[in-house]
């Protein structure tokens, strides 16, 4: 018993990584937390309990061996800590850094029913980081040729991983890109400062080692469409193709100079390196006083973006209150500590220019939490007369994206629902047309990148078995 | 990687002629389409209407002038030097069909825009009335290409140094009044597109313009380029770029036009300075 109780003395705290300073980051691009090193690391690792029946690998949308993949970090193996990892998830580096995980694995980590739970993503991170920098770069073996081929269409996490799965099945695979670059989201959404673009960059070039054709500056639908692929003559189509259409607010004023979805205050700033200019020829709006709309992760890089772009003052606009926050709590916390301000239960009514069609402000209404609705939250109500001006130069709309119709449209036989996704089989990912799967955000709406790679999965695995045994 | 085989400089050099290699784009383009070219590593997507393209050849070909620093370094592009990407075809192609008389306006480098339109309305079976207009004479692009694509042409110039003295808006009043103009296609700079469409409203012809926005993608997710048609808001890049010419908040796209002007001086000057050290 006595020693019991010792051992609980001695817990070991959860380690935190160390980061930029909040005063020093809010003014550079480079990433906020450094990672752990090896120590660190391994002692983090000492927390896990491996438990038999884990729970943290229920909370995981696919089913990371989690305590497989911490012991081995324990033990000072990284580089089999990363191929564990690998076994379930193609991108660790990237989703350690952009996972929820307090709703994912560590919300469910039995160590945080009465403390801090283990740090799955940090250490998800520091190995899939320690593979990077020190592995062998050793290609893993790839399947016989099967003379099959694949097109997968965007190359956002969704795409790459169908892409990963069918070239070591000994698929001939290639990827089209709309865009110049590939990464879908991690490239053009994601900021630098949370997600390097090297890493993108790198697990991109490792996919291309294995042989994975890759065609930029393809817009499917236009440039191509996918019954032309298929008289080129590909076996079976994958769409990943995201949820890139920008939703606006539709109030009065949002067509001023100064008004940005945030896809496009995103895409200049991180695609086109406008953060960079004139070094780099795209511009960008950098507002003193920006207003961001809406609270998820696209909210908060947005937010985030404009202070190191110079603003004066960045603030979040929510018409609900903090529980309903969506971003990742980490983001919220960080954003928060490099001075971004927080205006809960306000809604924008309208938006006001000068002559020259400039934003100069925003009117928004307060409001107050009524009745729970269908959902259980409780609805947000105006307050009848608190309207109130906020003054503002720049405004980023980032409440949340919806179905791009430019493919969908082109597509004889695509079923869609109502807001224009793509209707799948929720078990393989087929979609109503033959030979044709999808899955990521073009499904199930803007989710998560490991939502989307766990799609990615489900679909190869059925692409396999159709290229074997037929539809 | 995307080459150049022909070039040809126009309009005191201010009007650059690019035919580049693009067999995709080349077999699928249709008139009234555009691509986003971006020279370089550190270049900007810059949208730019195909004014030819030759399936058979592989190659599109685009004409732009040059009014900033991207179009600039476009210009240094010599036969044999390439674009780094060519995105398309972008954009909704013009509708086409046999109307009776058709006519085509264009201004500046809207010409460019404008001929392969007024070749396939003429190809349709209209009967084609094109009118052009520049500044001045030195300044007047693809005249015997525009002769050639219509029915008949003609030319003015505000200086009077050729054909007639003045604006296109008073040539194509003439012919509103003359003939009987089932459709009407202009294109050319926004203060033009404005006060000829103000013309055809008043004869109510049913006219079409096209829009040229600021874009970043091209492909409706930005919503960079949107512009008031009717009082509802579109995306040109998908949506159009060619909208009803009544419909469109002209005012609202110039004033969304200068929305860099500062920056677009500030990076111009930089490159200015840099080609003549
Ligand atoms: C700013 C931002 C921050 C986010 N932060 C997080 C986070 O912290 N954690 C998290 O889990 N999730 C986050 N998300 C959500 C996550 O990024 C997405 O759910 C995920 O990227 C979806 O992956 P996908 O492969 O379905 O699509 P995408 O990543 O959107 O990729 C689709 C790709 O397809 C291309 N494409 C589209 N149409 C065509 C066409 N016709 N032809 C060819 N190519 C085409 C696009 O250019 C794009 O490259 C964030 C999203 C954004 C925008
Ligand atoms: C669908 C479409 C088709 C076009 N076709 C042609 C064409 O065939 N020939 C031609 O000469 N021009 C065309 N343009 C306009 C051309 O894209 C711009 O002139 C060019 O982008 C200017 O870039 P810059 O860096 O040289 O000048 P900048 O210094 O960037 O800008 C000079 C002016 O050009 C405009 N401009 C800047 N960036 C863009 C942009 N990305 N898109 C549109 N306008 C911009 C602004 O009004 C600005 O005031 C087209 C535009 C669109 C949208
Ligand atoms: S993939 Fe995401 S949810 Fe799964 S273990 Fe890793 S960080 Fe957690
Ligand atoms: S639930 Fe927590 S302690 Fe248990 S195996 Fe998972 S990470 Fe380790
Ligand atoms: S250019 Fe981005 S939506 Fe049209």
């Amino acid at each position: 018993m006595a020693e019991e109780k010792e051992g609980k003395k001695k817990k070991t705290p959860r380690q935190s990584m160390p980061e930029q300073g909040p005063a020093v980051r809010a003014k550079n691009f480079d990433e906020v937390p450094f990672g752990y090193d090896e120590e660190t690391a391994m002692l983090e690792a000492s927390r896990c309990l491996q438990c038999k029946k884990p729970s943290c690998v229920e909370g995981c949308p696919v089913s990371v061996d989690i305590p497989a993949f911490i012991a081995k970090i324990k033990e000072g193996d990284f580089t089999g800590a990363c191929r564990k990892l690998w076994e379930r998830n193609a991108l660790p580096a990237v989703c350690g850094r952009v996972c929820p995980q307090e709703l994912q694995c560590e919300g469910k980590c039995i160590v945080g029913k009465k403390g801090d739970p283990v740090a799955i993503g940090n250490l998800e991170r520091f190995a899939a980081d320690w593979e990077r920098h020190h592995g062998t770069g050793e290609l893993p073996p790839i399947e016989e040729p099967t003379g099959k081929r694949v097109a997968v269409v965007g190359s956002g996490p969704s795409g790459l991983t169908v892409a990963g799965d069918l070239i070591l099945k000994g698929h001939d695979v290639t990827v089209f890109e709309a865009f110049h670059l590939p990464g879908g989201v991690l490239i053009y959404g994601i900021p630098e400062f949370r997600l390097p673009k090297e890493i993108v960059g790198q697990e991109v070039n490792f996919l291309v080692r294995q042989g994975v054709n890759l065609e930029t500056n393809q817009v499917v639908g236009r440039t191509v469409t996918i019954d032309e692929l298929f008289e080129q003559g590909y076996d079976a189509v994958y769409l990943g193709v995201g949820a890139g259409l920008p939703r606006f607010l539709n109030i009065p004023g949002e067509n001023l100079i100064g008004i940005y979805s945030a896809n496009e205050y995103l895409t200049r700033s991180n695609l086109m390196k406008a953060y960079l200019f004139p070094k780099y020829d795209t511009p960008i709006i950098k507002g003193k006083n920006v207003v961001t709309l809406g609270a998820g992760n696209v909210a908060m890089d947005s937010a985030r973006t404009a202070l190191r772009l110079g603003a004066e003052s960045s603030k979040i606009v929510y018409r609900r209150s903090r529980q309903e926050v969506p971003a990742r709590s980490a983001e919220v916390h960080h954003a928060e500590e490099e001075g971004v301000e927080f205006h809960f239960l306000t809604n924008p009514v309208r938006f006001f220019g000068d002559e020259k069609n400039r934003l100069t402000g925003m009117e928004c209404l307060q409001m107050e939490l009524g009745e729970p609705d269908d959902s259980g939250r409780r609805r947000p109500l105006p307050i009848k007369g608190s309207e109130f001006k906020l003054e503002c130069d720049l405004a980023i709309i980032a409440v949340g994206a919806g179905a791009n119709p430019l493919l969908t449209q082109s597509t004889e036989g695509l079923k869609l629902n109502n807001w224009g996704y793509i209707i799948t089989d929720p078990k393989t990912g087929k979609t109503s047309k033959k030979g044709v799967w999808a899955g990521g955000d073009i499904v199930t709406g803007a989710a998560t990148v490991i939502l989307a790679m766990g799609a990615g999965r489900q679909a190869a695995d059925s692409i396999d078995d159709y290229l074997k045994w037929g539809w | 990687m995307f080459k150049i085989v022909r070039k040809e400089e126009m309009s005191e050099g201010n009007v650059i002629l690019n035919e580049i290699e693009a067999p995709l784009i080349a077999q699928k383009a249709k008139p009234g389409q555009f691509v986003i070219l971006k020279a370089n590593e550190t270049g900007e997507r810059i949208p730019l209407t195909m004014a030819d393209t030759d399936p058979e050849k592989g190659t599109i070909t685009v004409i732009y002038m040059v009014v900033g620093k991207s179009t600039a370094l476009f210009k240094t592009l010599q036969v044999g030097d390439e674009y780094q990407d060519v995105i398309g075809p972008l954009g909704k192609p013009t509708h086409v069909e046999k109307v009776g008389t058709v006519v085509c306006v264009g201004g500046g480098t809207g010409i460019a825009v404008l001929h392969p339109i007024t070749r396939a309305m003429k190809e349709a079976g209209n009967h084609v009335i094109a009118i052009i207009g520049a500044r001045s004479k030195d300044l007047l692009i693809l005249e015997d290409q525009m002769r050639a694509a219509s029915s008949d042409l003609r030319v003015c110039t505000d200086d009077g140094s050729y054909g007639h003295h003045g604006f296109v808006t008073d040539v194509l009043k003439e012919v509103c009044e003359k003939e009987d103009v089932a459709q009407a296609v202009l294109i050319g700079p926004v203060p033009m597109m404005k006060f000829a469409s103000l013309v055809t409203k008043e004869y109510n012809i049913p006219t079409l313009v096209s829009l040229n926005p600021i874009m970043v993608d091209g492909t409706g997710m930005c919503g960079g380029c949107r512009v008031t048609i009717g009082g509802k808001t579109k995306f040109a890049c998908v949506d159009g770029p060619e909208f009803d010419g009544h419909q469109v908040d002209y005012d609202e796209l110039m004033a969304r036009l200068q929305a860099y002007c500062e920056q677009e001086k500030q990076c111009y000057e930089e490159f200015c300075t840099l080609e003549q050290a």
